[in-house]
């Protein structure tokens, strides 16, 4: 079963929510698929045993054989190739990858090269598989390191994934395919903003989701009415306290030092294995 | 053939000597950037605002924009196949390296990047690209200035190329209403929507927070901006949450010659006035966040004015 975590809104508690859900359920795999920002690690501290590169393939021109008639130019939607009398320019950092102008050279003078733009790296902590991808500085294409995250799924373990903020493409790749989404947001009116428009995107996608509250007590109740009209289930609500703050500014997961919640979280998946029973 | 890549602001500087552009970054998501834009806005003079954070928008809940022009964003293509002339020889799914077309040959619009490859190798002409509205991007009137602003459909791929447009847009209402200053609100991240709202810009200001993730994120997005050549500027939001934490900030920045422009304390009161719809700096001038906010501000203008 793949469970994905997800906000739309950043800092509501998405990070937060998959580690200790984590650490609660034990023999888990946790895939941190916000590979621009990846924070699961910090919290918890695995010791890495796989580093893996990720790589992209983008063209590389053999300027002998290239006689500039500009098909490739004209072929790629990205504007990643440009064309003069003498020479093919090449911005990498529009190039999807596609392949697209190597097949449309009718010289043949297009061949490709690797690329590294990030890497995945893996590691266990207590009974937690970890596996979370980085994108390297500078790189703009997040979604190539999001796949290489996700095909490290094992299919019969619980799997539980963070994925990034936002509602474009890299969340989409997150969640993708998971039997439930899991959105952590926070009762105020930019939390219930990017709540709603992430809901549109799993309803588009056909994902079951329900509701986690963070920070509750703060802001106002709005999210509470949203939620209802929706039918959307609140899994939980995990009140604003200073003491779970300053646990998670210093990187310590709070069901560590707070034992308690582990068994609230065990009962959020006990809610979701009921609502995705076939 | 218009290029819309993220450059091209080396022009319009010569044509515009004096405006700045500052934009607003955190790496980690849910900082502060868009509250403390949105009192940046409240305090600046003459200037444009551009939400550059298309496909999670806050601001506009802050800043009331009244939407005087809306423009449709054709951002990316979507294979589509013609099943009359398909005969079924799956060449376009074995092509495509987005994994976009299923076995059933079936375009999923979520993978399809819209590169054409498909098109090229069927050999029956069966399938051609159509472009799709990706979102919309707007051009609305605010009391504190012009905002350009956008919203990407839910989903969309190409969050880059809307925000490279609501840029452009930005920089045009500047040049015509002679504005000094163009303030932007990035999205989180350092991926591609990030990349576009920070080239070419004059100054990054990195809000970040006092806590592990916070230092990590923070680290990342100063490394964006070095590698971009960007100027940054530093600062940390709830810093009373962890002082130890913000130290560790301080120094880092010390060290590393960066200007920590303000720190702001942690106050419910910024959620009070976000509930309210209200700058903070105008919800409660008189607060101490507000006050901080004001001092974060003088010292980023100031270090404006020493380039």
């Amino acid at each position: 079963m793949i469970i994905s975590i997800a906000s739309g809104k950043g800092g509501t508690g998405k990070t937060s929510v998959a580690v200790n859900m984590a650490l609660s359920l034990g023999k888990v795999q946790l895939l941190d698929c916000d590979v621009e920002e990846p924070n699961a690690h910090i919290l918890l501290h695995p010791k890495i045993s796989t580093t893996k590169p990720v790589h992209i393939s983008t063209p590389l021109v053999n300027e002998e054989k290239c006689d500039h008639c500009g098909k490739c130019a004209e072929f790629c939607e990205f504007n990643a190739l440009f064309v003069t009398s003498e020479k093919v320019l090449f911005f990498p950092e529009l190039c999807h990858g596609c392949g697209g102008c190597a097949i449309v050279c009718p010289k043949d003078a297009i061949g490709e090269r690797n690329v590294e733009i990030g890497v995945i790296k893996m590691g266990i902590v207590d009974e937690v598989e970890l596996v979370y991808g980085e994108l390297n500085v500078g790189e703009p294409m997040a979604v190539p390191v999001i796949k290489e995250v996700k095909k490290q799924v094992k299919k019969n373990k619980t799997v539980i994934i963070d994925s990034p903020p936002g509602t474009s493409c890299p969340v989409i790749e997150s969640v993708y395919g998971s039997d439930y989404c899991i959105l952590v947001s926070e009762p105020t009116p930019f939390g219930l903003h990017d709540l709603k428009i992430t809901v549109e995107v799993l309803e588009e996608i056909n994902i079951p989701f329900g509701v986690i509250i963070n920070r509750a007590g703060i802001g106002d109740r709005k999210i509470y009415d949203y939620c209802e009209e929706k039918g959307a289930p609140i899994l939980l609500e995990i009140p604003f306290q200073r003491e779970i703050a300053e646990l998670y500014s210093n990187g310590i997961p709070f069901v560590v030092e707070m034992p308690e919640w582990k068994e609230k979280l065990q009962l959020v998946m006990d809610k979701i294995k009921r609502r995705t029973k076939p | 053939m218009e290029r819309e890549a993220p450059v091209g602001n080396g022009q319009n500087k010569e044509a515009h000597k004096t405006l700045k552009q500052l934009a607003i970054l955190s790496g980690k998501g849910g900082t502060g950037k868009t509250t403390i834009t949105a009192s940046f806005a409240a305090l600046a003079q003459n200037i444009v605002i551009a939400d550059c954070d298309v496909d999670a928008p806050d601001l506009h809940m802050l800043l009331h924009p009244q939407t005087i022009k809306t423009q449709e964003f054709r951002g990316s293509k979507l294979a589509v196949i013609d099943r009359s002339k398909c005969t079924e020889c799956a060449s376009c799914k074995n092509s495509c390296r987005f994994h976009a077309i299923n076995d059933h040959l079936q375009v999923d619009p979520f993978y399809c990047e819209g590169c054409g490859v498909c098109a090229v190798v069927c050999p029956e002409e069966a399938i051609s690209l159509h472009e799709r509205i990706s979102g919309y991007a707007f051009i609305s009137k605010t009391k504190y200035g012009t905002m350009s602003h956008a919203r990407l459909n839910p989903g969309e791929a190409n969050s880059g190329k809307l925000v490279t447009l609501v840029r452009h847009n930005s920089r045009q209402i500047a040049k015509e209403e002679n504005r000094d200053l163009i303030l932007i609100d990035g999205p989180p991240g350092i991926g591609c929507p990030v990349i576009a709202s920070v080239t070419g810009v004059d100054a990054g200001l990195v809000v970040t927070e006092p806590t592990m993730s916070g230092i990590h994120d923070l680290d990342r997005a100063l490394r964006l901006l070095n590698h971009f050549g960007t100027s940054p500027l530093v600062c940390v939001n709830s810093y009373d949450i962890n002082r130890k934490n913000t130290e560790k900030i301080v120094k880092y920045c010390k060290k590393n010659k960066i200007e920590v422009a303000g720190k702001i304390p942690f106050d419910s009161i910024v959620t009070k006035a976000m509930v309210a719809g209200k700058t903070i700096v105008e919800h409660s001038p008189e607060n101490t966040v507000s006050h901080n906010i004001k001092a974060t501000w003088e010292n980023v203008l100031s270090s404006f004015k020493k380039k």
